[in-house]
């Protein structure tokens, strides 16, 4: 049973309520009572921050490295230098991320011109 | 309801609602454009890109479904493929919850804000709750959640016969936002030395597991970078046990 198994004007909707509703909103509720439970200050609070922020520094990596969409016709060399550079710029910049974005977005589309030139 | 519905809360839910004028909210609303860019090519219709940005909202979730929609994939293996991306919604949601709770807050509402936590919203309103009274911090988060919700659905329908004219090009940098906005403003939405310890590991682990275990990627890196980080930030002796809130202080 894939997206398109079923005629029925229905069967696309159910599909991503189920696999996709269900499949990411079950974590939010867990992530909730969990949460009611913890307190400001814990050492516990601390290490759950930090395995949500490893676990977001992972999907970063995934969608540089592994991108899903038009991002893949790039080169991968040249994803990961425009992401490299744009993070610099953004410490240079004393973190004002528009800096940082500008000169990922600038190298990523110059440097594609220049390789398909 | 009252809850809902005090002038304080009012207040609050229109200081979060500014989020839409903001750097972060634009981000977001050019990376929405790639997504509706991929979901064009993918042949999904707008109503349905609509019902998967309303009932799943977080940007890599929705990329994972579509990529499954385009290789066949059955609902159990999307579901899983979905559901084993999205685990990190559980701590980010636990981080969150301790900070906006009161005594007073229904369990029910925070069960149904928390449709709202995907990455810009969550650091956005983790970055200005320290301007915000504890108080106000409930309807500031349901007014930066919702608005980014609203906006970006809208934004939707809106787009999706224009994106189909964009060249792949421009649709590729629009992908590229995305990653670079997170690291960025996870970067600097830091308190302590600990989220960079944190980013660093997960950065280093998500490629490693890939190619180890590729299902189990996004979860290992993060258990097992976000542990290595708490140890070294406590071995460094930056850990100060705090008061705990609920109970109080009694001396």
């Amino acid at each position: 049973m894939n997206y398109v198994s079923l005629d029925d004007w229905w069967w696309p909707y159910l599909f991503i309520a189920i696999a996709g509703w269900l499949a990411t909103d079950i974590w939010r509720w867990m992530g909730v009572i969990v949460g009611n439970r913890l307190n400001e200050g814990s050492l516990v609070l601390l290490w759950v921050r930090a395995t949500a922020t490893s676990l977001v520094a992972g999907v970063i990596a995934k969608l540089i490295l592994y991108p899903i969409g038009a991002l893949a016709d790039f080169d991968v060399n040249l994803r990961v230098i425009a992401v490299v550079l744009g993070f610099v710029v953004f410490l240079l910049a004393k973190k004002q991320i528009i800096y940082g974005i500008l000169s990922a977005l600038i190298v990523l589309l110059s440097g594609h011109w220049f390789l398909n030139f | 309801m009252q809850i809902l519905i005090s002038q304080s809360n009012r207040h609050w839910f229109c200081v979060g609602l500014r989020v839409l004028f903001t750097l972060p909210a634009l981000l977001l609303a050019s990376a929405i454009i790639g997504f509706v860019g991929f979901a064009i090519e993918a042949g999904i219709p707008m109503p349905e890109v609509f019902a998967m940005n309303v009932f799943i909202w977080a940007l890599p979730a929705k990329l994972i479904m579509i990529a499954s929609i385009l290789s066949g994939t059955s609902i159990t293996a999307t579901f899983l493929a979905v559901t084993l991306s999205s685990i990190r919604f559980m701590p980010m949601t636990a981080a969150l919850i301790p900070e906006m709770r009161q005594k007073s807050t229904p369990t029910w509402l925070l069960l149904l804000l928390s449709h709202f936590v995907a990455i810009t919203g969550w650091v956005y309103s983790l970055e200005k709750f320290k301007d915000i009274p504890r108080e106000g911090r409930v309807a500031f988060f349901a007014g930066v959640g919702g608005s980014l919700f609203v906006f970006n659905s809208v934004l939707i329908v809106a787009a999706y016969g224009i994106v189909e004219t964009f060249p792949p090009a421009a649709l590729g940098a629009l992908f590229l936002l995305t990653p670079v906005y997170f690291l960025l403003s996870l970067w600097r939405s830091a308190r302590d030395c600990s989220t960079y310890f944190a980013m660093v590991f997960g950065l280093i682990l998500g490629p490693i597991f890939h190619l180890i275990a590729p299902q189990f990627d996004i979860l290992l890196s993060g258990i097992i970078g976000g542990s290595l980080a708490t140890l070294v930030y406590v071995l460094l002796g930056h850990h100060q046990p705090t008061k705990d809130i609920d109970e109080g202080d009694a001396s």
